[in-house]
């Protein structure tokens, strides 16, 4: 998808005056983030279930070529498809082959990030295929020709009067001009809509959250059960998965859908999860006839061996942003990317460039609850750290930025100059401030300054008062 | 060089290595073909009457309905209450399976029932179930000839007719009663956990039933063992 990362700024601060997005986002933190620390509460084995998580992912990883082709192997068996792709494109021409084999004109689609990535919507339009999300969020997000804010609510920025006037103007085709405001029947409606598109569609593609080697499954994970009727009422099923969702066996699954649905939504488990194995089999009456897996690459398997390869463990479960201040300040649409929060500000430098998407990585407190809360331990804060590096070395920082950063780093390299230019600017700014205690604008300083007031220094500086009470104590 | 090549390379290039070799492909193969148990949370060790209870609490915690009959006999009579509690029509769609005709459908003629692969126009289906898992309140429906998986999500109520003999512990479980039925390694064409009817919160964050799947989960919960 189109890729507005470097505007983080001015996404950020326009999300900040706006009313609807900080409604909606402030709502994660009583939403997904109480009922998660409910389920964790009362499964004892939690955190042992991550140490877990982490040894099969970080296991796999370190023979993720051995298992790719075992399960290459499966799904042959199984009599499915497997088609390696390297990039975007060539992901996006494989699908493409496909739909033209079935003489696709619609095509339903269940929740999937990759896809996002892919931008496969439009490239499927502009081959005269129609994509139709079938997840509400995303057929909202669809109908208004916008795109995720959150990976598992991409619609969370959507007020409900947004939705109804949406599909007041998007329904009146198939004769619906009743304006719906009540939320039972706006999904009333959606589900009416899209009941005839499941059954007409030629092709139904969905992403995947596991990749089963033993047995050659992909899995889905829902609440809707849109990703059900998207892949069993088509004659063709097409799921596409990145390389790193591979675990080993139906054991390693169950341990990784013990983690998933807690940290995300904060259900123990979603309400559909769904193992497809193969085409439908000679006697099934119902199920799609031809089985199809996309193995796409596009970047993760360059982050193997490197100190950013801990984020092939993710389970795009969302608890890093329902978790982060940032994120919740900012929405996700400033990510300007498919992944926002702080997944999105370490992985997004690694899929965009870091030329695109270095003010990610500096949209963090490094208050570290995005770590906390992941299910398989991935050092977000360290890897945005790591990112932040990068950028100064290799100069993708502004010049300005790295001159400051430069002359501070000459001054902390020499502690006594340091303790007195910060005397001396702690007193500077005392004299500036005057009797109101707060300074309203200052030179280099109209970051902080436009939005709140700085509050003067008070007393002595940090080092001066430590110095003086370990003499008290003495 | 093929995709497929290329991704491989690069994978096996970057973990410093080229393809594994005998002994260590050997330990993966043995770690796949053993699947051994990880950590299964303590609450599945239970007894089997404990199981069946915390099932029903965990299924009706989801906002599912559960009762419990003493055999298939009074099935008929419970799914004629059902349908008539909630206005529902008398037609239903049936799975073929063999497992339903057990049930003595005929004590209630009010119900017209059909059987086969749900369709759009299908408002209630009745299905059996392949096991429970008591862990999570979680039904798990395996596909075949006679279990088609429409029926689990097409109508807008469904109704699974479920025996404690069915009823598993935990995920672990279920995975071994699906390899002793179809084999290692050897999956049915789908096999679906479900947790409850359908939902979203996907406007506003506000919970709503029956997005797309059913609306309505009904579990008749069949005693078929001897109490001990």
């Amino acid at each position: 998808m189109q890729v507005t990362s470097r505007h983080f700024k001015d996404g950020a601060h326009e999300a900040l005056q706006d009313k609807d997005i900080q409604t909606a986002f402030s709502k994660v933190k009583t939403g997904f983030s109480v009922a998660r620390a409910a389920r964790v509460e009362e499964l004892p084995e939690f955190d042992d279930l991550r140490d877990t998580a982490v040894d099969i992912k970080n296991h796999v990883i370190e023979n993720l070529d051995y298992y790719l082709e075992y399960f290459e192997d499966q799904v042959l068996l199984q009599g499915g498809k497997v088609h390696w792709c390297n990039t975007y494109a060539e992901a996006r021409d494989a699908v493409l082959e496909i739909c033209r084999e079935a003489d696709a004109k619609t095509v339903t689609k269940g929740k999937s990030m990759i896809t996002e990535e892919m931008a496969l919507n439009d490239f499927l339009s502009e081959q005269g295929i129609e994509p139709i999300e079938t997840d509400l969020g995303e057929y909202i997000i669809q109908l208004a020709h916008e795109y995720p804010s959150h990976i598992i609510a991409p619609a969370l920025h959507k007020t409900k009067d947004q939705v109804t006037e949406l599909f007041h103007v998007k329904h009146q085709k198939y004769g619906l001009t009743e304006r719906q405001t009540d939320p039972q029947a706006l999904v009333n409606e959606a589900r009416n809509v899209l009941r005839e598109k499941y059954v007409a569609a030629d092709v139904g593609i969905t992403g995947a959250n596991f990749l089963i080697a033993e047995t050659g499954s992909t899995v889905i994970v829902t609440n809707e059960g849109n990703g059900d009727l998207t892949q069993s009422l088509p004659d063709t099923h097409i799921a596409v998965a990145s390389i790193e969702k591979i675990v080993p066996t139906l054991e390693d699954a169950s341990t990784m859908m013990r983690l998933l649905a807690r940290s995300a939504t904060g259900q123990e488990m979603s309400v559909y999860t769904t193992f497809s194995t193969g085409p439908r089999r000679k006697d099934d009456i119902d199920g799609p006839a031809k089985f199809h897996v996309i193995l796409l690459d596009s970047g993760r398997s360059e982050l193997i061996g490197t100190d950013k390869q801990d984020l092939l463990r993710c389970l795009k479960c969302g608890a890093c942003m329902n978790h982060c201040p940032v994120y919740q300040a900012v929405g996700g649409h400033s990510y300007g990317w498919v992944y926002p929060g702080p997944i999105g500000a370490a992985l997004n430098p690694q899929m965009v460039g870091l030329e695109e998407a270095r003010h990610l990585p500096n949209a963090s407190t490094f208050c570290g609850r995005c770590e906390e809360v992941c299910p398989v331990r991935i050092p977000l804060p360290k890897i945005m750290r790591h990112w932040r590096e990068k950028s100064f070395e290799t100069q993708v920082t502004p010049k300005p930025e790295r001159w400051g950063i430069g002359l501070w780093a000459f001054f902390a390299k020499r502690p006594a100059l340091y303790r007195m230019i910060t005397r001396c600017g702690a007193m500077a700014l005392r004299i500036a401030a005057g009797k109101k205690g707060r300074i309203n604008s200052l030179p280099m300083m109209g970051g902080w300054t436009s939005v709140r007031d700085l509050p003067a220094p008070q007393g002595k500086t940090f080092m001066d008062q430590w110095k003086q009470q370990k003499r008290g104590n003495s | 060089m093929s995709a497929r090549d290329k991704i491989l390379g690069r994978i096996r290039h970057n973990l410093g290595r080229g393809p594994l070799d005998e002994e260590a492909a050997t330990l993966v193969r043995d770690r796949i073909a053993g699947h051994k148990r990880n950590l299964v949370p303590a609450r599945t060790s239970i007894s089997h009457g404990r199981q069946v209870n915390l099932l029903q609490d965990k299924l009706e915690a989801l906002a599912a309905t559960v009762v419990r009959v003493p055999s298939l006999k009074e099935v008929p009579g419970e799914v004629r209450d059902y349908l008539s509690n909630h206005n529902l029509p008398s037609q239903i769609k049936m799975s073929p399976s063999p497992s339903m005709d057990d049930i003595p459908w005929g004590d209630v003629p009010m119900l017209e029932i059909a059987r086969g692969a749900a369709v759009i126009t299908d408002e209630v289906s009745i299905t059996p179930a392949f096991a429970a898992i008591a862990e999570t309140g979680t039904l798990c429906m395996a596909s075949g000839l006679d279990t088609p998986s429409t029926l689990n999500f097409l109508p807008e109520n469904h109704i699974v007719v479920l025996k404690t003999s069915d009823i598993q512990g935990s995920f672990e479980d279920v995975w071994d009663r699906l390899r002793q039925k179809f084999g290692e390694a050897e999956m049915p064409r789908t096999v679906n956990f479900i947790s409850g009817p359908s939902r979203t919160a996907d406007i506003e964050q506000q919970l709503i039933m029956g997005a797309h799947g059913p609306r309505r989960l009904h579990i008749v919960i069949v005693e078929d063992e001897q109490k001990a």
